[in-house]
């Protein structure tokens, strides 16, 4: 069913502004996955070699662990605000205009 | 201490029978609103972002990571805490890799994605495949262990607790599609986040408002050891593989999936992220100081003595902590958890069946609109009789590893060839059929082969494939054998069609 649609973009699809978009969306999109690994797969990696790091009390009974394990979590949260912040300003105004010009049909 | 658990008692049943008659309401407001298949699958597209959010974390908080991960906490300490980790990792990487592209080339489902450049009929019955099996083992989790706790927090018996589970699910989905199963997954997720939040500060008072006096407590009942990492990451490739599948499967989910299609576009379907992120970062941030004043005010001998899975930590400590009442409240909660998961589940379930196998594979995208609805109705109710039966026959089974089991076909089948027909202008039918195929039954063969099932549950001496996670070696299998079927044949026709595919992508033109 997914016959494709009479495509006026096809100029849009071939222009320079059009590349930098998906490739600039991608490059941000991999540096922070780059980032939620080191993040995740950094703690899980450090937990199994230094677990004496880990289980270092920082006040009271309270270890460096659980202050880290929180810190995951927020982290986690921050990446993706970054990602929304990032899309928000810089590439829906560039996607509207790509978007408006395939539209129009020149350019 | 002594518990009105296992007993029903009046503030259990009238918190309980509120939250049904609530949602019920909500229902039959909705199913007047539903007449088309763009409302029964996808909620006219009308929802808004917080709104999203709210559903998206009410599908993905279920009454095992509320109960479980609390319980896990309460007996393993700081393990737990590693555990809770995991379950919201995922949620970024959907963000980056997945979710505006999603939204942007799909219609009702995530076969509608990988199948939008390829040959319909191969692509969609794999994808539906794929999905259907990810979905039966996560509700046949669901339903087993909703089976449990009704009859360990009520008293009703086993077999009963699945029927009406079923029963309510049924009316929510048949009746009111997907706008009912959203308004009941926002409603369950809000009293799930209120219920949790007041359980928190009940355990915080006794301990001055200081998480640090409450560690300090449970140090000085358990030993320092409580507060450190214990046997969950002893192997770390293992505890990579969890981590991947927790990770990744996210993004393979039909029913999370799904939820994208309930928003107007692509930028309302990145913002709904960013809320689920923040509501579900913020349970798994509280549910360990839950699971840590269960241990140190209530103890761990009598969590194990009512549940040896302690399972019941979050309900004991609720009732030692605001009486009998706030233990009907949570016990409630929990239930209405259950519900919301389960209708989320059988209505991706239903639309597997219906949109993607019959109106695509069958029908070859000729079916009327009155026809699409009857299917998809009759679709749930076949679903939702089969998830009945599954767990009314498993009852009594150990089906802990089925929440991982679904993860890891969900990151090894699913995920990867919906990646890669959004990325890859090669990637083509055959490809597509054998990653999900391949994919899908490697984490099946892996599992049943690994520690989990063949020596803990078939008492085999040692197991064939060591680790108890397959998605380190099912993901990739399922990214590479998609990669060689695609090299090794060609599709001129999926190639042609990728560049107009991009203009959709990446700029929303012709999105639905």
């Amino acid at each position: 069913m997914y016959d494709p649609p009479v495509q006026p973009g096809r100029h849009v699809l071939e222009s320079a502004e059009f590349r930098r978009l998906v490739a600039g969306r991608w490059r941000v999109s991999l540096v922070l996955t780059a980032l939620l690994f080191i993040l995740y797969y950094g703690y899980i990696i450090l937990i199994a070699t230094n677990r004496q790091l880990v289980s270092r009390p920082v006040s009271g009974a309270t270890t460096t662990g659980i202050l880290i394990a929180a810190g995951v979590i927020a982290g986690a949260w921050v990446l993706t605000a970054a990602y929304v912040v990032w899309a928000n300003r810089q590439y829906d105004p560039a996607a509207a205009e790509l978007r408006a010009r395939a539209e129009k049909g020149h350019g | 201490m002594q518990t009105t658990l296992g007993s029903p008692t009046l503030s259990a049943i009238v918190s309980f029978l509120i939250i049904v008659a609530l949602t019920l309401v909500v229902t039959y407001w909705a199913a007047r609103r539903t007449r088309s298949t763009r409302e029964f699958y996808a909620a006219g597209r009308s929802i808004n972002p917080f709104q999203n959010g709210l559903a998206l974390a009410g599908d993905y908080m279920s009454a095992a990571s509320f109960l479980g991960i609390a319980g896990l906490v309460a007996l393993r300490g700081y393990d737990g805490m590693i555990y809770a980790t995991g379950w919201l990792v995922g949620w970024p990487a959907l963000m980056f890799l997945i979710a505006e592209p999603l939204r942007n080339l799909g219609k009702f489902t995530f076969a509608d994605v990988v199948a939008f450049r390829l040959r319909q009929v191969p692509v969609r019955v794999a994808a539906a495949f794929g999905g259907i099996l990810t979905l039966l083992f996560y509700v046949l989790a669901q339903m087993v262990g909703a089976g449990n706790l009704i009859t360990l927090m009520f008293g009703l018996s086993y077999e009963w607790a699945v029927i009406i589970v079923g029963a309510v699910m049924l009316a929510y989905v048949l009746f009111g599609g997907m706008i009912a199963t959203t308004w009941v997954q926002i409603i369950k997720a809000i009293l799930l986040l209120f219920g949790v939040t007041l359980l928190t500060l009940l355990v915080l008072s006794r301990f001055n408002f200081s998480p640090g006096e409450l560690y300090s407590a449970v140090a000085a009942r358990y030993g320092q050891a409580a507060l450190e990492p214990g046997g969950l990451v002893s192997d770390p490739v293992d505890a990579i593989s969890l981590g991947l599948a927790l990770m990744f499967g996210l993004l393979g989910l039909p029913h999370i999936l799904m939820r994208f299609y309930t928003v107007p576009d692509a930028r309302a379907a990145r913002s709904s992220v960013l809320y689920a992120t923040g509501f579900i970062g913020y349970f798994y941030l509280i549910i360990p100081i839950v699971g840590f004043g269960a241990s140190a005010l209530v103890g761990r001998e009598i969590i194990r003595k009512v549940d040896s899975g302690g399972n019941m930590a979050a309900p004991l400590v609720a009732e030692l902590l605001g009486g009998t009442p706030f233990l009907g409240f949570i016990a409630a909660v929990a239930f209405a958890t259950i519900l919301a998961v389960v209708a989320g589940l059988t209505l991706a379930g239903a639309s597997a069946l219906s949109h993607d196998i019959f109106t695509h594979a069958i029908r070859k995208g000729h079916a009327t609109e009155h026809e699409q609805i009857r299917v998809a109705r009759l679709a749930t109710v076949v679903f939702g009789v089969v998830a009945v039966i599954l767990g009314i026959l498993f009852k009594g089974q150990n089906v802990a590893f089925m929440v991982g089991l679904a993860f890891a076909i969900a990151a090894s089948g699913n995920f990867p060839a919906l990646l890669l027909s959004i990325v890859w202008s090669r990637f083509n039918t055959a490809g597509a059929v054998w990653s999900i195929v391949t994919g899908a039954l490697m984490a099946v063969i892996l599992i049943v082969l690994s520690p989990t099932i063949w020596v803990d549950l078939l008492h085999h001496a040692s197991p064939i494939f060591p680790l108890r996670n397959p998605a380190i070696v099912s993901m990739p299998v399922g990214f590479l054998v998609g990669i060689a079927a695609s090299l090794v044949t060609r599709e001129p026709e999926a190639e042609a069609m990728f560049h107009d595919e991009k203009l959709r992508t990446y700029l929303g033109i012709g999105a639905e």
